[in-house]
């Protein structure tokens, strides 16, 4: 994963609608706590591995998306997606380039930090959810990022 | 150059990269939408526009589950629906009996009104609704219902169930609604305990199985098995059905307030369908979205019913 790559659109488009899918999908409350932020993987290795194609603007739109089906506050995944994409496209040379484990813990880093946004914003919005099942998914995503990037890694080498 | 841009780096003599410029005009195009969605319905075209491009998305996480259970109607077996339409025909029964006597009690109750010259009681309309299987956040308690705008929902509408008060209306779409359960941990329902006619309000936990009473005083007249009806006030929800029953009762001596659990009526977590209320209100301001409280003093005893009615009559 160390330059950039040739990803069509249309490709990106696919797994971001599959990502907010897996997102809608029901499944039982204690399972449904550890469900990772599947879309906002998505966009966080897009936005690594092709950053011209998986911009800001794709990262802007899957968050309006995102708001557009859990429906709280209009714009709130918008911002923070939009926070972490650019946080991921300025340091992109840099991460590209870190071992494999140093990797995880970036997205560990991001993934929190995007939770603490959200949570923010929800607090300042009045609707504040102060569970800790709340910090949850930045673990099991963490988790769920070497495999995402393996099997995307995998596929796009196969192209 | 074009290079250099795209990848974030900044070009000599260049004080702001392009890259940075994007992410503060998306951002503050986000913060502007948060803002104006905050302040109360502004957004209403955008947000229709929005809940009906994902309606589709929606439906496709929804059909393989209802696909499932249709499956499973179709091969039920003759027997089974044999003996669930006898049942069905029993209860039919006993239900047609029971509302007879509803209905002579109604008429007596609005005699009884015309008397007193009390207000008539509020007229109410109701619809079904489906509740699509498709989880919207799993922080928070609510659901999404396959009727909108086009079926006359609005925002704030009151949703029961065959048990009980369910929730209401958070937002609405021209084709699909969010509801927002009794359960979600920032929605709170003013009720009255059957019993004595304590007024307070019911609040959600985040667990479906759970409300609490947060407002109750140590000496508050509240035992288990007590039965919470909605009370009415504050507009939203119509008076006078049930919300749930108390299942534990907390005195801690150091503490000023009670500690009271309630078990909703309704099967929150498993609805099926759902029933969509329409009712006049009383002469009153619109309902503000979220369920509101009564005045601060949240154990105000309601008057014996007797005393405040006969003050009106010479």
């Amino acid at each position: 994963m160390t330059r950039d790559r040739h990803v069509p659109s249309a490709l990106i488009y696919a797994c971001s609608l599959l990502a907010l899918l897996l997102s809608a999908l029901p499944l039982p409350a204690s399972f449904a706590m550890l469900r990772p932020d599947f879309l906002l993987l998505t966009v966080i290795w897009f936005a690594l591995t092709a950053p011209r194609a998986g911009g800001l603007a794709f990262a802007f739109a899957a968050g309006l998306l995102l708001d557009a089906f859990q429906g709280l506050l209009l714009g709130e995944h918008a911002f923070s997606f939009v926070v972490i994409a650019y946080l991921v496209h300025r340091f992109h040379l840099q991460v590209r380039m870190f071992p494999q484990a140093h990797q995880v813990l970036t997205v560990l880093a991001l993934l929190f930090f995007y939770q603490f946004i959200l949570f923010w914003i929800d607090g300042v919005s009045g609707h504040p959810v102060t569970r800790w099942a709340r910090w949850l998914p930045v673990l099991t995503g963490t988790l769920f990022w070497p495999l995402l990037d393996s099997v995307l890694s995998r596929f796009m080498a196969r192209r | 150059m074009a290079l250099l841009r795209d990848s974030g780096i900044r070009a000599p003599f260049q004080r702001f990269s392009v890259l940075g410029l994007k992410a503060l005009v998306l951002c503050a195009l986000s913060v502007a939408l948060m803002v104006i969605d905050y302040r109360q319905n502004q957004l209403q075209v955008i947000r229709a526009a929005l809940s009906t491009a994902v309606y589709p998305l929606q439906l496709l996480v929804h059909s393989p589950i209802s696909a499932l259970e249709n499956l499973s109607n179709t091969f039920a077996s003759h027997q089974a629906l044999l003996r669930e339409n006898a049942q069905l025909h029993a209860a039919a029964q006993t239900d047609a009996i029971r509302l007879l006597r509803l209905a002579s009690a109604e008429r007596e109750n609005d005699r009884l009104r015309a008397l007193l010259n009390a207000a008539p009681r509020i007229s109410e309309r109701v619809a079904m609704a489906d509740v699509l299987h498709v989880e919207l956040d799993s922080l928070r308690q609510s659901v999404l219902i396959n009727r909108g705008t086009r079926d006359q929902i609005y925002k704030g509408q009151a949703v029961l169930d065959p048990y009980g008060v369910v929730g209401q209306v958070s937002n609405v779409g021209p084709v699909s609604a969010q509801v927002i359960l009794l359960s979600d941990s920032t929605h709170s329902i003013p009720v009255q305990i059957s019993r004595n006619e304590l007024r307070t309000v019911a609040t959600g936990t985040g667990d479906p199985y759970r409300l609490t009473l947060n407002y109750l005083p140590r000496a508050a007249d509240v035992k288990v098995d007590d039965v919470l009806l909605s009370s009415g006030l504050g507009g939203v929800f119509p008076a006078g059905y049930p919300v749930g029953r108390v299942v534990e009762v907390h005195r801690d001596p150091s503490q000023p307030l009670l500690t009271v659990s309630v078990e909703p009526y309704a099967r929150l977590d498993r609805e099926q369908e759902v029933l969509m209320v329409w009712f006049d209100q009383p002469a009153a301001p619109p309902p503000p979205p979220e369920a509101p409280k009564p005045t601060s003093n949240k154990h105000k005893v309601a008057p014996a019913v007797g005393s405040s009615k006969t003050a009106g009559t010479p």
